[in-house]
């Protein structure tokens, strides 16, 4: 079982969670001229790394507020969290 | 090579069977071939194997970082199926099932290709209608299908829970006889033998750390055994894609995902068919020792990490006891996990790429085992040919960017969710 800490509720095991993807795919910007390429890049490709990868996962069972996870993809070792708007540094 | 016979294996009696010929080689990598193949799973070694004999290339290696079928054709649950709906799957997995029946003759190999037949169970009236709709794209693209009712059913899988007021009751379910099971290791080593018996080299603990390209073709590899030139280089590797496409600068539309997979104490003989739970993710299947062999959901987050978590395992056991509850009385002997190449849209991808003499084969989310042969034979044609072959022309990379995506699960590209 992964532990997730909450930057709202605390630690929560994992099964309060889903799980939501890659955090650092970015919609393209409105009313901008998007690209095939951008626009895939968005919809489809994905660099699915092997090690620290962010992520969002959705606090279903307790808050039900997005949040970001930075996580390995190897170990499942979670480094941080963070609130959805909270700068990742 | 020896051909494994019953008038060989008399003779072999004699010595205490102490001079068999090894199955396969463990040559040193040579500087130059006409392919390489990286991956020594089933993909991989059945790619060789028809590059050999359908195309007469046999200047080939293949490059394992680990040892060959241990990765996801030797952790699978070893299901055998083309019940598929939409015509590229179908059409794909029915040539691989006429060739599922002929791989123990082929490969002078017993793989225990068993077709004792798959059930997807349905549980509302909608779910027999969904179905009664895949059996009849299914039989216009040649494939077995037969629609069952509740009571064709039961006789079928007596030990199912067929009371009345239980939350998922079954109505009928979907079955196609000519499904299977076979034993998953034997098509790695028969494969893996006759490719080597045809000059091809198994390279194993050898891991790729990069690709040598120029001028939008590609000239080599480099391993972690010295540099190999080739003039074609094809990728099987399954879960492992997204880190060698980083090596060559490329993003796919795939995720590398765990799934995992269990099997029970052996018991007696009680299941002859392949089974389904049609309200979540779960299949069932009894293999030749008397294991329970299952298996159901993806853990549900990005993992390389080849083995699971409990929450999962719990979640698709319950399902599991909802469908059969005798399973509840058995003790698990084993569970283990693999790294799936989820693709976006649920179907795999063999196809060229945009780097001159590199061709991509990957995407097979739950369903690698079963493709294993039509894969090889698919992927050999395209690289030997350089151009796919109608059978995998569906399966092409720029299908993300065209929008002909082949979404047979309509589950999108959230490949987590099951």
């Amino acid at each position: 079982m992964l532990y997730i800490k909450c930057p709202h509720c605390g630690m929560r095991p994992q099964i309060e969670f889903s799980y939501g993807g890659d955090a650092s795919v970015k919609r393209p910007e409105l009313n901008k001229e998007i690209s095939d390429k951008e626009w895939d890049d968005f919809v489809y490709n994905r660099k699915s790394l092997r090690g620290k990868h962010l992520e969002l996962w959705q606090h279903i069972s307790g808050c039900r507020q997005w949040i970001k996870v930075e996580r390995d993809t190897a170990t499942h070792e979670i480094f941080k969290t963070f609130k959805a708007d909270e700068e990742v540094v | 090579m020896q051909k494994y016979s019953i008038f060989n294996l008399v003779k072999n009696a004699f010595s205490n069977h102490q001079n068999w010929d090894l199955a396969w080689k463990d040559p040193e990598p040579k500087e130059e071939y006409d392919v390489v193949i990286i991956g020594g799973g089933g993909h991989g070694l059945a790619t060789a194997y028809y590059l050999a004999k359908e195309h007469n290339i046999t200047k080939v290696a293949i490059i394992e970082k680990g040892w060959i079928g241990g990765g996801n054709v030797g952790r699978n649950t070893t299901i055998i199926r083309s019940n598929y709906m939409h015509d590229e799957n179908g059409l794909f997995s029915e040539f691989g099932m006429d060739l599922w029946r002929k791989m123990s003759q082929d490969l002078n190999y017993n793989v225990m290709f068993s077709p004792r037949g798959i059930i997807n169970l349905a549980h509302s009236d909608a779910q027999m209608n969904v179905y009664a709709r895949r059996g009849n794209s299914m039989r216009l693209n040649g494939i077995d299908a037969v629609l069952l009712n509740r009571e064709q059913v039961k006789e079928i899988i007596p030990m199912a829970d067929f009371s009345e007021n239980v939350r998922f009751p079954i109505f009928g379910g979907l079955m196609q006889p000519s499904a299977g099971t076979a034993r998953h290791d034997a098509v790695a080593w028969g494969y893996a033998r006759q490719a080597d018996d045809m000059g091809v080299d198994i390279i194993q603990n050898c891991e790729v750390i990069g690709f040598d390209v120029s001028a939008g073709k590609i000239n080599g590899i480099r391993t972690s055994r010295g540099n190999i030139k080739a003039k074609k280089v094809g990728l099987c590797v399954a879960g492992s894609t997204n880190i060698l496409a980083e090596k060559l600068n490329m993003t796919l539309p795939i995720e590398t995902h765990l799934l995992q997979a269990c099997v029970s104490e052996p018991v007696k003989p009680v299941l002859d068919s392949v089974v389904t739970f049609g309200a979540g993710h779960f299949y069932i299947s009894q293999s030749d020792k008397g294991e329970m062999v299952m298996g159901g959901d993806l853990d549900g987050y990005n993992s390389y990490a080849q083995r699971g978590n409990l929450p999962t395992l719990q979640h698709v056991l319950t399902e599991g006891i909802a469908m059969m509850p005798f399973l509840s009385k058995l003790k698990m002997l084993r569970t283990w996990g693999g790294i799936m190449d989820m693709s976006m849209d649920g179907s795999p991808i063999i196809d060229k790429t945009h780097i001159d003499g590199l061709y991509l084969n990957c995407g097979w989310c739950y369903g690698g085992f079963k493709a294993t042969p039509a894969s090889g034979w698919t992927f050999a044609h395209t690289i030997a040919q350089d151009r796919v072959h109608e059978l995998n022309a569906g399966y092409s990379l720029n299908r993300f960017n065209t929008g002909h995506l082949i979404d047979e699960k309509g589950l999108g590209t959230k490949t987590w969710i099951s």
